[in-house]
């Protein structure tokens, strides 16, 4: 047997010894071919006696087996090294830019008009709409703005020729002719905001002819100025994110609603950056105030069983305070650059559960 | 409204300081927009007096000052020609600010000579213009003591925003009743007694109204004051209206605008010997014109009230007075008026003359009528005192009308409405501290509201004096309670359309815009619009003048602004109103969206090639997608409105009748006219247009059915006629066996020459899914046959051999 020993040696000396896939096949043939050493063995075997047969075929099967399994793993050991050779040869340059992918965008304004329905809408609220061309009737009249009063004129209307009937046309100055549709359209109990464009004919450094408002209406039998206090201050500390934000409310006038308010939150300047929270500065962000009886008795509704509160504010103002946007004529210019700075990812959707800003 | 400090502590008994003022104006709804207080940036300025003054030895325009501070004694280089020893001036020690140039002052060497401070000029200091030479003070000025008290400038200048239902606060005495009542201190009651008249008013007045147009002056008093002298104002009068930015005339002019301001009560005073006869208060006459004080000249019309004589209008009532009968400093007899006006025929006369005087925005916001006659009596005193002369009896035509109500008011509707229990006897208080007479009625309060309020017209209005004096800080916040435990969806569809409409287009790499509902006449025109009804009667420029008829012409035009600013290639969207009429229909909301230029940028893998009207047909679907548009209904139809490419243009349809959808290339007609370079393509989605969806089975989806069999794919290419659209062909072919068939897909479009005249080829994969077992070879021929007929009949196409 000890032949088989270093028959054995030898072929694996010759298995190592091969240099690539075709000198390893020679080996192999040289072994396990028609005439290989290894089936010449074998043929041997069955001229033995039947006693040593057995013992013989055990040990030169078993020395088969390892020079089988050594050519094997020599086999894939070449192949594997092709295989890297190939992919060496296929290396490109990673640092070079991806596919383009054209990145869009969402308008700091519609980002903001959907994060106050978030909130508004996780406090049972509903939106409402209406036109933008309003008449005298819905944006003035029915909210207790007489032909004439100064307050009228605060608003500096923007006109159109309305129709054969005389009925003279304007755009809507403020969002508030929706809460006068909405109430003559349903008896109360009403918990509606409505979101949209409004018009004023100003333009300077401060205003555009046209920016967003949002307002809020509650119309039910009890609900009072705590529970319009307890209403804004939960808004203020959701929307700016900042859970101790000081709110202030400050007597004013509307001519909509009575008593009236003006709402500002406490903020710190320093730096010619501004803070939400904290410091000693106040900024007027809304103003509000209980539905004026008058308004509730234009729209049909008995001022003697129900009340409830109405509150508006500018949404480019307070898009411009949560995220430091510094002048409002630039939010309507279209221009790529502020678009792409300012504007948010499509799929940052606010969600009071899934967080309003990143 | 501006006042000082000083001046409010006429009206008001108080040692409260200046902030705890402002904090009580500003919680009162009186909101503090500034507190100017001069004293405090002239703090470290002192009264110096220069001991020794002499000749500068190397510089003959300096003088070397030796200053007494009062502390110490300096030596100053001073520059002003006015320096000599003797003098006192304003002193800066080194290391001050100086306000008038924003430099730190240093200790320095002037051509050798030291020099530790300065002396300074009104401009300096920021006090005013004046830099010919340095502030001379008063020679009995104390030594040391702040600059500022002895230039009176200590008083500190409060400047309030009025809300324009309080005309009683654009006078100081108001803002201090209001102050009083939040307990700020003692209201000093206004001096109330007459001028006893001294002859005969020698000028009679007549109101000349009708029944109807009485209201436009129901109260005029007037008298004659003779043998006065109008020089200028002495100090005290001059520094009130100076430290409120009111430039001092005349001590006439002077006390009319003084008690405009003291206790907003507008006066007039005529120059007598320049009236012609009797004054007739009435309307004025068509054609009639007044020459007034600002001088312009006027036109005036019947709606306005004016003062008039034989000769004609004098003065426009309540508004401006009028040049001819004007007090100069010649006036010697004068007549005063006082009056009360109509606010709303006030208003109108100066927004229709376009005329702010401080007399219109007065009695406009509500003049107290009760004031005319203590006013008239107040100027007198004051032209008597400071002009001398002797005042005439008054002579009142009309009476004081009765402007405000008396309410019934009960104390728990603080609670009910305000939602902070204030008691009764608090409630009275602080009503009556603000003017009101209270008596009890049956469980509640008759209140009889001051003269000079009229605002305070019901219940809720007294809630709201109550509430804004007792305190808004102390209303209890009470959480706001949702209406379940879950809220509801906020939105509804169309709204729910819009948002989507928006993200879905955002991830598609579209950039939103939001650009205004107006544009130009010529761009409306240029995309149909331009109906004169949807013409702004008074816009704010020539740009802006027309209600949009779409969206697509502002994101053109930001297309060209963006490629001026050098980015030409770029994919912008709008989610808003388009205008059709000026009915609530008539606005629509659309989703629309415009690509400019290449495809997407120069890159090394992807080549960019011209934006085209498939970039536009698939926004257009992704916008209708998200919107909720049933896409399988969808037809497509070529052609759409003028201002895309003719033959590269189409519209969505659901039906003939519904159009959810245009898109396409921009007309290159529009883009010249527009001066913007193409290519551009766009689209518009017209949201409300969409069809509800059905919910038949809820929120539920229809069984998968996914097959376990073999799906097979053939491809066919048809020839059919140019103009047949290949959806033609993909329906034909959908229908042939809507069990097996699963999806038809066009994969090539050829239109080579062998095809022949006005051929084209389609090349169309069809998907087909046995339900039941693999499909045998010629059950797929089977199907093939049916796809060839189906669509030979459809289109005419026949396969391509």
């Amino acid at each position: 047997m000890e032949d088989l020993d270093q028959l054995r040696n030898e072929f694996l000396a010759a298995v190592a010894g091969a240099e690539d896939l075709e000198s390893l096949e020679k080996v192999r043939v040289s072994v396990f071919g028609r005439k290989g050493l290894i089936t010449e063995r074998m043929k041997g075997v069955g001229a033995l006696a039947p006693e040593e047969r057995k013992a013989a075929g055990v040990a030169l099967n078993a020395v088969k087996q390892v020079l089988a399994d050594a050519i094997d793993a020599r086999k894939a050991a070449f192949e594997d090294s092709g295989l890297e050779v190939r992919l060496e040869n296929e290396r490109v340059d990673v640092t070079l830019p991806a596919r383009p992918i054209g990145e869009g965008r969402i308008h700091p304004i519609s980002q903001t008009m959907d994060e106050l329905l978030a909130i508004f809408g996780e406090m049972g609220f509903t939106l409402a709409e209406g036109p933008d061309i309003e008449d005298d009737f819905h944006n003035f009249t029915a909210l207790n703005i007489p032909e004439e009063h100064p307050a009228r004129q605060m608003h500096d209307t923007f006109y159109l020729p309305g129709g054969p009937d005389g009925a003279r046309k304007l755009l809507r100055t403020h969002t508030s002719p929706v809460q006068i549709r909405h109430m003559q359209k349903a008896p109360p109990p009403h918990r509606i905001v409505a979101l949209g464009r409004t018009y004023r004919c100003d333009s300077d450094i401060t205003h555009t002819p046209m920016f967003h408002q949002l307002e809020g209406l509650v119309v039910d039998g009890h609900t009072h100025m705590g529970h319009l206090k307890g209403c804004l201050i939960e808004f203020c500390r959701a929307y700016f994110e900042v859970d101790d934000v000081p709110v202030r409310f400050r007597p004013s006038f509307f001519p909509f609603t009575e008593p009236s308010a003006e709402v500002d939150i406490g903020c710190k300047r320093s730096g010619g950056r501004l803070k939400i929270g904290g410091g000693d500065d106040w900024l007027e962000i809304l103003g509000c105030g209980m539905v004026h009886p008058k308004v509730l008795a234009n729209c049909g509704i008995d001022a003697g069983k129900f009340q409830g509160f109405a509150f508006g504010l500018g949404v480019e103002r307070i898009a411009m305070l949560k995220y430091g946007i510094p002048d409002t004529r630039t939010f309507f210019e279209s221009d790529l650059r502020w678009l792409s700075h300012y504007g948010f990812a499509a799929g940052d959707v606010p969600s009071m559960t899934g967080g309003l800003a990143r | 409204m501006k006042f000082t400090l000083g001046w409010l502590k006429t009206h008001l008994e108080t040692d409260a300081g200046i902030d705890s003022i402002a904090r009580a104006l500003t919680d009162l709804g009186l909101e503090v927009e500034e507190v100017i207080d001069r004293a405090a940036a002239l703090a470290p300025f002192t009264v110096g007096h220069v001991l020794e003054a002499s000749r500068h030895p190397d510089a003959d325009r300096l003088t070397v000052c030796i200053v007494d501070t009062g502390a110490d004694r300096v030596q100053v280089v001073c520059g002003a020609p006015n320096a000599r020893a003797g003098m006192k001036g304003v002193f800066a020690p080194a290391g001050v600010r100086i306000p008038g140039t924003g430099l730190d002052l240093k200790k320095s060497v002037i051509r050798g000579v030291e020099s530790a401070g300065m002396l300074c000029s009104a401009r300096e200091i920021g006090i005013g213009e004046d830099h010919e030479g340095i502030i001379e003070l008063a020679d009995d000025a104390p030594i040391g003591a702040p600059a500022a008290a002895v230039l009176g400038l200590d008083d500190p200048v409060i400047d309030v925003a009025i809300t324009p239902n309080r005309g009683d606060c654009l006078g100081v005495h108001g803002i201090a009743r209001d102050l009083a009542a939040a307990g700020v201190g003692a209201l000093i009651p206004l001096a109330a007694e007459a001028v006893a008249g001294g002859f005969e008013n020698p000028t009679g007045v007549a109101f000349d109204f009708t029944g109807e147009t009485a209201d436009a002056c129901t109260l005029f008093a007037g008298r004659a004051i003779r043998g006065l002298k109008n020089g200028p104002s002495p100090d005290w009068l001059q520094q009130r209206l100076l430290s409120v930015g009111l430039r001092p005339i005349s001590a006439l002019v002077d006390i009319t605008n003084f008690l405009t301001l003291d206790r907003a009560r507008p006066l007039h005073v005529f120059d007598a010997d320049k009236i012609a006869g009797d004054l007739t208060v009435r309307l004025a006459r068509q054609g009639e014109t007044l020459l007034a004080l600002d001088g312009k000249a006027y036109e005036l019309d019947p709606s306005m009230t004016v003062i008039a004589d034989e000769s004609g209008v004098l003065s426009l009532g309540g508004v401006i007075g009028g040049e001819t009968t004007g007090c100069t400093g010649q006036s010697v007899n004068v007549f005063v008026e006082a009056a009360f006006f109509d606010p709303v025929r006030t208003a109108a006369t100066g927004r229709k003359l376009n005329i702010e005087s401080d007399a219109r925005y007065r009695f406009e916001r509500g003049v107290d009528p009760a004031s005319t006659l203590p006013g008239i009596e107040a100027a007198t005193r004051l032209i008597v005192e400071l002009c001398g002369g002797e005042a005439s009896e008054v002579t009142v035509t009309g009476a004081v009308p009765e402007v405000t109500a008396t309410i019934r008011f009960e104390p728990r509707r603080v609670m009910a409405l305000g939602g902070v229990d204030v008691a009764e006897e608090e409630c009275r208080r602080i009503l009556e501290a603000l003017g009101a007479e209270t008596s009890p009625m049956n469980g509640a309060i008759e209140v009889r509201v001051p003269s000079w309020r009229p605002d305070i017209e019901g219940e809720a209005d007294l809630v709201e004096e109550v509430l804004r004096v007792y305190g808004y800080d102390r209303i209890p916040a009470v959480p706001f309670a949702k209406v379940g435990v879950l809220s509801k969806p906020v939105e509804t569809p169309v709204p729910r359309r819009r948002r989507r409409a928006a993200r879905a287009l955002a991830a598609n790499g579209m950039v939103e815009a939001v650009t205004y509902s107006f544009l130009a006449e010529a761009h409306a025109r240029l995309f149909g619009g331009g109906d004169p009804r949807l013409r702004l009667a008074n816009p704010i420029s020539a740009e802006l003048t027309d209600m949009r008829p779409t969206l697509l012409a502002n994101l053109i035009v930001a297309c060209g602004r963006n490629a001026d600013r050098g980015s030409p290639d770029l994919a912008l969207f709008e989610v808003g109103p388009a205008f059709a009429d000026d009915t609530p229909d008539g606005q629509r909301a659309v989703a629309a969206g415009v690509r400019a230029g290449a495809s997407g940028p120069r890159h090394w893998l992807a080549p960019a090639r011209a934006v085209d009207v498939f970039d536009a047909k698939a926004d257009a679907l992704i916008a209708l997608g998200a919107a909720g548009a049933p896409a399988a209904s969808l037809q497509v139809t070529p052609g759409a409105p003028a201002w895309y490419h003719p033959g590269r243009s189409g519209a969505m349809r659901l039906g003939p009748k519904v159009v959810l959808a245009h898109f396409g290339e921009i007309h290159p007609r529009i883009l010249r006219a527009l001066d913007v370079k193409g290519p551009i393509c766009g689209f518009e989605v017209f949201l409300d247009s969409i069809p509800p969806s059905r919910k038949r089975d809820g929120k539920a989806r229809p069984a998968l059915g996914a097959s376990p069999f073999q799906a097979v794919e053939r491809d066919f290419a048809f020839v059919i006629n140019t103009d047949v659209g290949a959806e033609a062909v993909v329906r034909a072919a959908q229908s042939a066996d809507k069990k097996l068939i699963a999806g038809v897909s066009v994969f090539d479009q050829y239109g080579g020459k062998e095809l022949g005249a006005g051929k084209k080829s389609i090349a169309i994969s069809v998907r087909l899914e046995p339900a039941e077992a693999t499909l045998t070879e010629a059950e797929i021929e089977a199907v093939s046959a049916k796809v060839i007929a189906a669509v030979n009949k459809a289109t005419g196409g026949v396969l391509r051999s």
